[in-house]
């Protein structure tokens, strides 16, 4: 009756635990071993530490023996997008600028997770500085979707999320910016989450877009993630920008997976044209579902959403274009002295190493950015796209007098291959269509797994969102529609991934 | 690129016929908070290089910035101090730029939504008249790190091959004040500048938000100026019309006596260009307080676009009235108004309080009587040798004697040492130069000199005895009853008493014997 | 809408000091100008009476007290220096004076 260490959910595990049936040490150890004999092919880590992850579970272990009093999920082990800070261990943000960075500091969240007892496997893989949907922008090579290890595996935390679909991980930390945690977990059948911007503390999460970024849980089941984010969640006074209240009742709420009464909003302009049919069918069933479980289904109109990918992709590049100007070799990072220059200038440095050390997508979007702020630019460019975005926030808000929470897909399409979306900046951008406008108005999101596609059998997911501090609604919500799923599928979607190949025959 | 042939000036004088100044004043204030601006690091001055340095300040990738509530309230009390609108809702903003010395490549400052704006200063010029200075605005901002220059000649930044930036300053709070242009001011437009900083000085003290010491860079002044052909009187409509001139701004000014060389000089430069007909070339100067000239530094472009936008890590500063009005209550009371005061308070007349105010000697002053002193004394001993050195040594007295430590202390003492007829005027003064020369305090160096009173009657009635004896003539004059030539008599009794003794005492002895 | 000529990048990239090759400009003027093309949309939008919105969060008045906290150690801050001297950043010359 032993429990499957990689297989079971977080909440299982914490059980495990708690009862003493397994001991840290023994889960952290079995999650290095899938790690080992399959992230050659996935390569959902940049780095893993298993010194650092067996030190912790055995100070929880001990801990635990002495009797006493411990977090629900302390022993628990957890990957971290290699976008948070994490002290002693490398942080690359999927940048060359940053290789080999160990940061003197952890991150708010980090810390949270580490008094929590959680042991930290390792960094994951993204898109370099959160730019991107695939993690084929990554500078240490792309994530493969356990799926299909030829498609991507969604970014830009592709991964977290690969990483949790692969049973490499029960828990994994991912940022979401446009959808970048969202977007994953939908192509990997996993569960994905973006609190209420201000709702998980951003101290130490390396800014792509200051106003649009948010951490959050990428796991395997809902009320995983409810856990996850009661650890993560919560005020903080080291960054200005957090909310001063308590985490709303995620984990109650998860528990209690009530639909009844509910009214659930489909948004007319998110999930039409464009979306693949086999996402769309899968997502009209999850509809029904709640419909049938006594949510009352509405539609509703959020006429500028049209309009949020072109205000996305001012407002990022724009606040990117200044969070990067701290890399400029001087005080940390690479430096890169250009070719065929005697004695260079600090200012010959800054753009040799800025050159060198950016990939193409960061490039084009600093770019982008210094442009739509520049002088006599700044109005038509940036200051117009802050106005849609007001226009965006009020569309929410309108919404949600008529509905509880709003659904949509999450993405247009499953996973598509690698290499599909290279050529055209724009058809990447389009994979974030149904995700942006959250972030712009900085209500939380959630994505869950809706079921397979019929064109390809790959995995779609369904996007809930809700008003901003009423997380827990996501839950509740998600938990319902994931139990009623699960009875429908006889069982967890990823069970129907591939079995990836193992080295050494290990699990 | 140092110049070592001197830009063309035209005669002030003459310049003033032709041109009429307009001028615009930048300072920066250095906050004497306890932490940095936007995170916990202590703002010790002089620490160990890169010892008051955290992920915030250091700008490392993850980090935010906290505003530092002291800050902003400081920042409101020097708006109230200058009279200015506090707003009731502000941001934040990145004035982006790429520089060493500044961690993220971008300058937390505000743009254009200052905290205080609309205010003005009064300003008592040295024959009295008072000068209105408008004042645009005053916004909060951060400090850059430090950078040594190595290798260079002069140890500046011109042919250095590398820098040594160290980050404890990043990060300090500063205030900016902005003037309005000031026009109007005509040819007293350097005294004018002079007397603005220096009251902005001294306000700044009074409201104990800095210790606004500019030799230590807690207080700098950017001087800007241009100028207009001149068509009348400077406060005319006539010139009021006129369209400024292109200006230049002037950095390093780092005294009350640059501020009004280097306007001085600026207006001057300008003519001479102007006369020449070519057109002043906008850029920054730098000053140079030894050669009395600017040069050069680089092209103030309006090429330089900083893509301001507000600052998206921090939220709005909204003041209610109600904090803004609890800090309009600990606003000290005005200098204007404290210095009228004061000069009832000691008896100055107007003539000696406008010294001490000119030589921004107030706050020594009242200090000094503090410590014990009499207004007078304090008043002779500050403006008399002290002032005289320092105005040798191109300093104002303040930072001079801050230089040589001297203080208020020490007058009292002086004070003290003559009052218990330890010693006389004469040999005070001596003590006093001891002092100045770092000799030690004033009963130090009357003990080292051993220079004292002699109270003792015997020497004094040898000596009166000697000079007597050798003064027949003048001695039968005061026996005849011509009292007053008893003073060739005590000259010489001082003389012989190489000064060491009481001249009254002198005088008491010789008519004793003689009449 | 204007749309970015090879000057306009190449004066960008300098603003932003990424040393661009010829290449790079190239290729980026053209993806700029489609990317351009579609963010240009949001222009369309009638917005003249509309308070932009920097902020998801109408939080104000978030400051801290004025107590020291513990700095980092100078080793700490300089640990990841790619050049010091003198426990502090060493720097190549810089051109522009400040």
């Amino acid at each position: 009756m032993a429990i499957d260490i990689t297989r079971a959910s977080a909440a299982e595990l914490a059980h495990a635990l708690a009862s003493r049936e397994l001991s840290s040490v023994e889960v952290v150890q079995a999650q290095l071993d899938r790690i080992a004999a399959v992230d050659g092919e996935v390569h959902a880590f940049l780095h893993v530490d298993p010194e650092g992850a067996l030190t912790a579970a055995k100070d929880v272990d001990d801990r635990r023996a002495a009797g006493e009093d411990l977090h629900v999920l302390a022993g628990v082990p957890i990957a971290v997008k290699d976008v948070m800070a994490t002290k002693g261990l490398p942080t690359t943000c999927g940048s060359r600028i940053l290789q080999g960075w160990v940061p003197p500091y952890d991150a708010t969240l980090v810390a949270r997770l580490r008094a929590a007892g959680m042991p930290i496997l390792g960094k994951t893989n993204m898109d370099e500085f959160a730019m991107g949907s695939s993690t084929e922008h990554s500078a240490y090579g792309p994530s493969h979707n356990p799926w299909d290890l030829e498609r991507i595996p969604g970014g830009s935390g592709g991964g977290s999320s690969a990483a949790v679909a692969a049973y490499e991980a029960p828990l994994a930390i991912g940022t979401d910016t446009g959808g970048s945690i969202r977007q994953p977990a939908a192509v990997t059948g996993t569960v994905g989450v973006k609190p209420t911007y201000g709702g998980v503390s951003r101290y130490g999460l390396v800014a792509l877009a200051s106003s649009l970024d948010q951490a959050g849980p990428c796991t395997r089941t809902v009320l995983d993630a409810a856990l996850l984010h009661s650890v993560i969640g919560g005020h903080d006074p080291m960054d200005s920008t957090s909310i001063d209240a308590p985490v709303p009742p995620v984990v109650e709420a998860a528990r209690r997976a009530e639909v009844r009464g509910l009214r659930v909003g489909i948004v007319k302009e998110l999930g039409g044209e464009g979306y693949q049919a086999g996402v769309r069918t899968r997502f009209e069933e999850s509809v029904k579902l709640l419909q049938d479980a006594g949510a009352e289904v509405v539609e509703v109109s959020c006429p500028h959403f049209d309009y949020a990918l072109a205000a996305y992709y001012l407002i990022l590049p724009s606040e990117a274009s200044s969070n990067l100007a701290k890399f400029d070799a001087m005080r940390y990072g690479l430096r890169v002295l250009p070719e065929g220059v005697d004695d260079p200038s600090a200012e010959q440095v800054m753009a040799a190493t800025r050159d060198a050390g950016f990939g193409a997508e960061v490039k084009r979007r600093i770019i982008l950015g210094t442009y739509a702020l520049s002088s006599g630019y700044y109005d038509a460019y940036y200051g117009q796209a802050q106005k849609v975005r007001r226009l965006i926030a009020n569309d929410f808000a309108a919404a949600f007098e008529q509905a509880d929470v709003l659904v949509s897909p999450t993405a247009p399409t499953t996973a598509f291959k690698l290499g599909d979306k290279l050529e055209d900046p724009m058809a990447m951008y389009l994979n974030d269509i149904a995700t942006i406008p959250a972030n712009l108005a900085g209500v939380p999101g959630m994505s869950i797994p809706s079921g397979l596609a019929d064109e390809d059998g790959l995995p779609a997911g369904i996007q809930l969102l809700a008003p901003a501090g009423r997380d827990e609604r996501l839950y509740g919500v998600g938990a319902a529609l994931e139990r009623m799923l699960l009875d429908q599928w006889g069982g967890p979607l990823l069970t129907r991934a591939p079995e990836l190949e193992v080295k050494g025959g290990a699990r | 690129m140092t110049t070592t042939t001197s830009e063309p000036i035209v005669d002030y004088d003459e310049a003033l016929e032709r041109y009429d100044p307009v001028m615009g004043l930048e300072v920066h204030v250095e906050l004497n908070t306890a932490t940095k601006m936007f995170c916990g690091c202590a703002t010790e001055f002089g620490a160990e290089p890169n010892t008051q340095v955290c992920p915030v300040c250091l700008g490392l990738p993850g980090a935010l910035p906290v505003v530092n509530e002291k800050a902003v309230e400081s920042a409101i009390r020097i708006g109230l101090a200058l009279d200015c609108e506090i707003a009731e809702w502000c941001r934040f903003a990145r004035k982006n730029y790429f520089y060493p010395d500044m961690p993220k490549n971008f300058q937390t400052s505000q743009y254009d939504e200052p905290i205080a704006s609309n205010g003005h200063l009064d300003v008592e010029l040295e024959d009295g008249t008072v000068f209105r200075v408008e004042i645009e605005r005053a916004h909060m901002e951060e400090d850059t790190g430090k950078s040594l220059h190595v290798g260079g000649a002069t140890g500046r930044i011109h042919g250095a091959e590398y820098s040594l930036v160290d980050y404890n300053r990043a990060g300090i709070p500063l205030i900016e004040i902005v003037t309005k242009p000031i026009t109007a001011a005509g040819r007293r437009a350097p005294e004018v500048a002079r007397a603005y900083v220096s009251a902005l000085r001294e306000l700044l003290r009074a409201l104990g938000v800095s210790d606004v010491k500019m030799e230590q860079g807690s207080m700098r002044c950017d001087a800007n100026v241009s100028l207009r052909p001149r068509a009348g009187e400077p406060t005319s409509q006539e010139q009021a019309a006129v369209p400024l001139g292109t200006r230049t701004e002037t950095k390093n000014v780092n005294s009350l006596r640059s501020v009004e060389r280097a306007v001085r000089y600026e207006i001057s430069r300008h003519a001479a260009v102007l006369d020449s007909g070519a057109k002043v070339t906008q850029e920054t100067r730098h000053w140079h307080e030894d050669t009395g000239v600017t040069t050069s530094g680089r092209e103030k472009s309006d090429a330089e676009d900083y893509r301001y936008f507000p600052e998206p890590d921090l939220v709005p500063v909204a003041p209610s009235r109600e904090v803004v009005e609890r800090l309009r209550g600990t606003l000290p009371e005005p200098p204007a108004q404290r210095r009228k005061r004061l000069q009832s308070d000691w008896g100055y007349s107007d003539l000696e309080m406008r010294d001490v105010v000119n030589a921004g000697l107030v706050e020594m002053v009242a200090e000094t009587v503090a410590a014990g002193a009499t207004p007078a004394g304090a008043r002779k001993w500050w403006t008399g040798e002290v002032a005289r050195r320092a105005n040798a040594e191109g300093q104002d007295v303040v930072s001079y004697a801050a230089l040589l430590g001297v203080r208020p202390a020490h007058v009292a003492e002086l004070e003290g040492l003559v009052k218990d007829g330890r010693l006389n005027d004469s040999l005070a003064r001596q003590v006093w130069q001891g002092v100045l020369d770092g000799e030690g305090g004033p009963t130090q160096v009357a003990d080292a000199r051993g220079l004292r009173l002699d109270q003792d009657s015997g020497a004094l009635e040898v000596a009166v005895d000697k000079v007597i004896e050798a003064n027949p003539d003048v001695v039968q004059k005061i026996r005849a009853g011509k009292v007053q030539a008893a003073g060739a008599l005590i000259g010489q009794v001082m003389k012989e008493m190489r000064g060491q003794a009481d001249a009254g005492r002198a005088r008491e002895l010789i008519l004793a014997k003689l009449t | 809408m204007s749309a970015l000529s090879r000057d306009d990048v190449a004066h960008l990239a300098g603003l932003a000091r990424i040393d661009l090759s010829d290449a790079e400009l190239d290729r980026m003027v053209g993806e700029l100008g489609v990317i351009l093309e579609s963010v240009a949309k949001v222009q369309e939008v009638a917005a003249a009476d509309i308070e932009p919105m920097s902020h998801p969060m109408p939080l104000t008045n978030v400051t801290r007290p004025d107590e020291v906290r513990p700095s980092l150690g100078a080793d700490e801050v300089l640990a990841a220096a790619p050049a010091q001297e003198l426990q502090r950043f060493s720097v190549p010359r810089i051109l522009a004076e400040d």
